[in-house]
């Protein structure tokens, strides 16, 4: 962009930059750092009897299976929405658009609480009759399921429909008009224009659905080896003084969640020429 | 919100040529599809949360609210999450300036580094936090089981929401009309208050408005910092789990409730505050 010149830098510039720098250092980059450090203490004893207890993988395996199934609904879900929200004109659009960001602001307590409320075994509105066809949710691996689709339901959704708006329907009406079927249309003109949007929105819904810990706390029941996630597990090892597999297994959650964040970052092409 | 009135010869043009158009069959389908996902996942337990709390009936609606514990809880966490919200605003679109604005190596890491807060599990934030200011912390500050515990932990969850929405807008912000300003004489202070303030302030309240919602909500990463002592560091999250786990699930619900009504108050007011700023100029 034209009006991208360097700025004059002055005192102001150097001061503003090494107060945000020594905020974050101290908020973020130390104390994580700390907890890697915390990890490898022993060289790499705390991994190997995390990875080696039968409570903590089994955790981490549940935690993947859900965090995937949850990412696969948002996905389907989220482009769905945002590509109706957009390109459509209906009743309640505005309403509903506004409703989409509701889980961004409900504590995961409550988003344990209301599932519960619907879809708990016995005095659920929804759960009884669903036991009865041989489905149980709460307690099981639906409703963790269920709980983690909730609280990583917006995130899609809000980086794909400011893509959608920008890039207009030109090419998209041009690729009707020459003959190409709504489906052509979407997998050749729209799904690559709003790649990358799709790609950030699904890696953070992965790292929020990889680390849920409230609502799942609640509507799983937190039985080790079967309804325990790994978020709970760290829970659990920390208050029983197991602390190097707490620490462990932390560090593999974080890991997961920030390599994904740096992978993007750096794929991510630079549309805006800001970078240095 | 969508009009639904018969429309201006004018407003369907513009609508026309904004691209949307009414819906097909299949996009029909599609809605349907989506919106009963929608309602069983969010609406329906959302709403049945008030209606349990309805049903307690007003009585138990105030007995939970008078109960000097959950009082002491509500207000420690709507008082920590303003404070927190508070120092966001400044904190936050500093950040904001200093990654679109400034350029030295290692600007992308910090890129990174904002969104580490929104990426990591909440249990692991909490034993994060508990690494630097707990009782073995290597700077001798320890904060664990006290009120700052609160603080800092809401401080840490919400970094990034004033950040990512203030980030884009200051971004598309065009130079020219300060660099106009200036040179008609404008100081730095003022064109900062009357050229650049002005247009990030709806984007500054819509992170103070999420960064607040997240704040009063926040569980996980109290768990371990904060040791959810009675009347002292616990928030309204742990009071909710709290009676859940003693089966009292109306009381449950009217604590829940509440959070959900200031959450939505705070949105509200946050936006009627933008549209005045934003009149104001």
């Amino acid at each position: 962009m034209a009006s991208r010149r360097a700025q004059p830098r002055t005192v102001g510039t150097y001061a503003r930059r090494l107060l945000v720098i020594g905020y974050l250092f101290l908020l973020v980059i130390w104390p994580v750092a700390l907890v890697v450090q915390k990890t490898f203490e022993g060289g790499l004893d705390n991994l190997q009897t995390a990875l080696s207890d039968p409570v903590v993988t089994d955790a981490l395996q549940l935690t993947v299976v859900v965090a995937l199934w949850a990412v696969a609904i948002n996905t389907v879900f989220g482009v769905g929405i945002s590509l109706l929200l957009v390109r459509y004109e209906f009743r309640g659009r505005g309403i509903l658009s506004a409703l989409i960001d509701l889980p961004l602001s409900v504590s995961p307590v409550v988003v344990g609480l209301a599932l519960l409320l619907a879809y708990g075994g016995t005095n659920g509105t929804f759960g009884p009759a669903l036991e009865d066809i041989g489905l149980q949710v709460a307690f099981a691996t639906p409703g963790i399921i269920m709980a983690t689709a909730f609280v990583s339901l917006p995130l899609v959704i809000r980086e794909v429909v400011p893509v959608l708006h920008e890039i207009g329907t030109e090419q998209e009406q041009a690729a009707t008009s020459l003959g190409a079927g709504p489906w052509q249309t979407f997998w050749r003109i729209t799904l690559p224009s709003i790649k990358w949007a799709l790609v950030y929105g699904v890696v953070l819904s992965l790292a929020r659905a990889l680390g849920e810990f409230g609502a799942v706390k609640i509507i799983s029941g937190n039985v080790a080896q079967q309804t325990q996630t790994a978020t709970l597990v760290v829970e659990q090892k920390y208050q029983d003084f197991e602390q190097g597999s707490a620490y462990a297994t932390s560090f593999l959650l974080a890991l997961i969640a920030v390599a994904a964040l740096v992978v993007v970052t750096i794929l991510r092409p630079k549309d805006d020429s800001d970078g240095d | 919100m969508t009009v639904d009135t018969p429309l201006a010869p004018g407003a369907a043009r513009r609508r026309r040529a904004r691209g949307t158009t009414s819906l097909t069959r299949s996009s029909g389908l599609g809605l349907g599809i989506a919106l009963t996902w929608f309602s069983l996942l969010v609406l329906i337990p959302l709403s049945l949360i008030v209606i349990q709390s309805i049903d307690g009936g007003w009585e138990t609606f105030r007995q939970t609210l008078t109960n000097p514990q959950t009082a002491a809880a509500l207000r420690l966490t709507v008082t920590q999450a303003l404070i927190v919200t508070a120092i966001n605003v400044v904190m936050g679109t500093l950040i904001a300036w200093v990654l679109v604005r400034d350029r030295f190596p290692g600007k992308r890491v910090l890129e990174v580094v904002i969104d580490i807060p929104f990426a990591l599990p909440t249990i692991v934030a909490g034993l994060v936090l508990l690494s630097l200011y707990g009782p073995d912390s290597p700077l001798g500050v320890n904060v664990a089981n006290t009120e700052r515990s609160v603080f800092l932990a809401l401080l840490f969850v919400t970094l990034p929401f004033v950040v990512r929405t203030v980030q884009p807008v200051l971004m598309e912000l065009d130079r020219d009309v300060e660099e106009a300003a200036a040179s008609l004489g404008a100081s730095r202070f003022t064109t900062v208050r009357r050229i650049i303030l002005p247009s990030l302030v709806p984007a500054i309240t819509a992170g103070a408005a999420l960064s607040f919602a997240r704040g009063i909500s926040e569980y996980g990463s109290l768990v371990l910092l904060s040791g959810n002592l009675p009347n002292k560091t616990e928030v309204a999250s742990v009071r909710i789990l709290t009676y859940i786990e003693n089966g009292n699930e109306a009381a449950a619900a009217s604590v829940a409730t509440i959070l959900l009504l200031v959450a939505l108050a705070a949105i509200i007011l946050l936006q009627v505050i933008s549209k005045w700023v934003a009149r104001r100029g």
